[in-house]
């Protein structure tokens, strides 16, 4: 019986390519691309003959863009919508309290910007100038850019493939004038596909400090994220520690607690153990986070006293000492 | 090769602009409901970097197998027939890092390649947002319009989630896909210690898109940590007696009338 496997998958490919290297390939950007013994008979030939040789000129832009932001992280989880952007959200309010702090948040979700609406910035228009897109700024030591700004009005659906979209990362990464950061807090689409790749890819020489990986406690969406855990492995991509959120939930009237979306595998914490990975906290779910994410304002500042709020400032702690360490 | 897709009657799909609000779930619940009103079902998961349906059925260590017919789906302890890269996989937790094109070959495959035999229902489960595999399983079914009965849209409530699901919305029309309708998930939690609902991610919300947009509301479904249960303890047979199917999905597919849609 020939069961059937899904190929190549051990290694991140090389986009400008069809099939995977040959054993002995020059590198699809050497000089000797397409001339070496390996490449007879190869399917990319022709590709790595047309490929621009030495390094990407946009890089050298986007590493200038980018050299004075002291610390980039990426918000990741392979599973939809367990709080990659209210996380993204609540890290860069948490890091603004700071009043001698610049922060940025970033958001490179093309088919589902969310930061907007959650960081208050809905309906902003964003300004060019000759120096660049300048930040949308939510607050005196805050700025936030999505790559929603970008795009045609609201309700219209980006029906894009990939290479298009890494062509807008790509100009996104160059074009906005950032200026000195302490931190860029950069939110990301669920899965482990074009943005993950292109944004490690144009990343990686003004480097990366790692990424804060956001789960659910049930295993449907601990398994996606074992993929995304996979995936940062692959890409060399730090992690800096693993979230749980929704974990829990208080009701309201009788103040009893329910596992919502329950733990029957360990959730976060159990994953964290197996991977090696910093488990940094569970936040509990609180339907008035939900509420302060559709109308743009601070959960941190609206309930400091909630114990949602306490969790979410303890992951911070945990994040920056991860961070600085 | 002969047409593998020549014995799947009808086709459905499930999407929402928005990844975590029960896409897989709704698929599963329907495939269920199908089986038990006695159709011939199968699941086909296109999300390629996030497949759930292998969990959800317990089926996590099930193949996929070559004949001379093609690809053989995983059948699951209920009948219902499964496709997914789940299956594809050594380990859960490779990732699949693909870009676009990759992806689309992927898709391709699953629908030349896959031998379903007769099937009454295909329901095809989605990732979140409109892009590669959205356009290709779209280009993929154009030879099969005619099987298409539509696609149902899962939302939440919250604001949120109703921007993103506005735009898979506006794909659906972009590429001619029929909108059965909406259905709104996790709407409200009652709490098994007091009784009282919580509206968690707010409430109403696929109501009224549903009515702003002038499509049909499908009915909604609470949050449910015993349909939970039923699924990670893998007791999806005893699905029929829940209390989810019995007071909510059956509301659900009565709205769906699959029926009066179906195409033979």
């Amino acid at each position: 019986m020939i069961t059937v496997e899904a190929p190549n998958i051990q290694k991140i490919e090389n986009p400008n390519l069809k099939e995977p290297e040959p054993e002995h390939c020059p590198g699809p950007e050497s000089e000797d691309a397409g001339k070496g013994d390996a490449c007879d008979g190869c399917a990319n030939q022709e590709i790595c003959e047309s490929l621009p040789k030495g390094p990407d000129p946009d890089m050298n832009l986007i590493n200038e863009r980018l050299k004075d932001i002291k610390h980039k992280v990426l918000v990741l989880s392979g599973k939809g919508g367990v709080g990659k952007t209210t996380f993204t959200t609540m890290l860069s309010w948490a890091l603004a309290a700071d009043e001698d702090l610049e922060i940025g948040a970033m958001d490179l979700d093309i088919c589902g910007p969310s930061l907007p609406r959650m960081l208050g910035a809905k309906g902003e228009s964003v300004h060019a100038s000759n120096s660049g897109w300048t930040p949308v700024y939510v607050n005196d030591n805050l700025g936030m850019m999505s790559i929603g700004f970008m795009l045609p009005e609201d309700d219209s659906a980006i029906v894009w493939r990939g290479a298009k979209k890494n062509g807008l990362i790509k100009q996104f990464l160059k074009d906005v004038d950032w200026g000195k950061l302490d931190y860029l807090v950069i939110d990301t689409p669920p899965g482990t596909s074009d943005e993950h790749i292109s944004v490690n890819t144009y990343l990686k020489e003004s480097g990366i400090d790692g990424a804060l990986v956001v789960t659910t406690p049930q295993e449907v969406a601990l398994l996606d994220v074992r993929k995304e855990i996979d995936f940062c492995r692959k890409a060399n991509i730090k992690i800096l520690g693993l979230v749980e959120n929704m974990s829990g939930f208080v009701c309201p009237g009788c103040k009893n607690e329910s596992m919502i979306f329950k733990p029957t595998t360990g959730g976060g914490k159990a994953l964290c153990e197996e991977l090696g990975i910093p488990f940094l906290g569970a936040v509990p779910l609180d339907p008035r986070i939900g509420k302060a994410c559709d109308d743009g304002e601070s959960f941190l500042d609206l309930y400091p006293d909630s114990p949602a709020s306490t969790a979410i400032l303890d992951v911070v702690d945990a994040l920056i000492e991860s961070i600085e360490s | 090769m002969t047409d593998n897709f020549q014995s799947v009657k009808n086709i459905l799909l499930v999407l929402s602009g928005k990844g975590g609000v029960g896409k897989s779930s709704v698929t599963t619940q329907l495939a269920l409901s199908l089986s038990l009103q006695g159709f011939k079902v199968g699941i086909l998961d296109i999300d390629l970097t996030g497949p759930s349906i292998p969990r959800i059925f317990q089926a996590e260590d099930s193949k996929i197998v070559q004949s001379h017919h093609g690809w053989i789906p995983v059948s699951s302890t209920n009948g219902i027939k499964l496709i997914s890269i789940g299956f594809l996989i050594k380990d859960r937790g490779d990732s699949i890092v693909w870009r676009g094109a990759k992806k689309s070959a992927m898709i391709k495959q699953f629908i030349t390649d896959v031998n379903w035999g007769e099937l009454d229902y295909l329901i095809i489960d989605t990732p979140p947002g409109t892009s590669d595999e959205h356009i290709s399983i779209v280009e993929e079914l154009s030879a099969y319009r005619e099987k298409i009965i539509g696609g149902v849209i899962v939302t939440t409530p919250q604001l949120i989630s109703l921007e993103d699901v506005r735009k898979e919305i506006n794909f659906c029309k972009l590429v001619k896909l029929e909108i059965i309708g909406i259905v709104e998930n996790m709407n409200g939690f009652v709490c098994p210690h007091c009784k009282e609902c919580t509206n968690i991610f707010s409430s109403k919300g696929g109501e009224i898109l549903a009515k702003e947009l002038s499509l049909k509301y499908l009915g909604r479904l609470p949050i449910d940590p015993k349909y939970n249960e039923l699924v990670e303890s893998g007791k999806l047979a005893k699905y029929q007696d829940s209390e989810i199917y019995n007071e909510y999905f059956k509301i659900i597919m009565e709205q769906i009338d699959v029926r009066s849609i179906s195409k033979e």
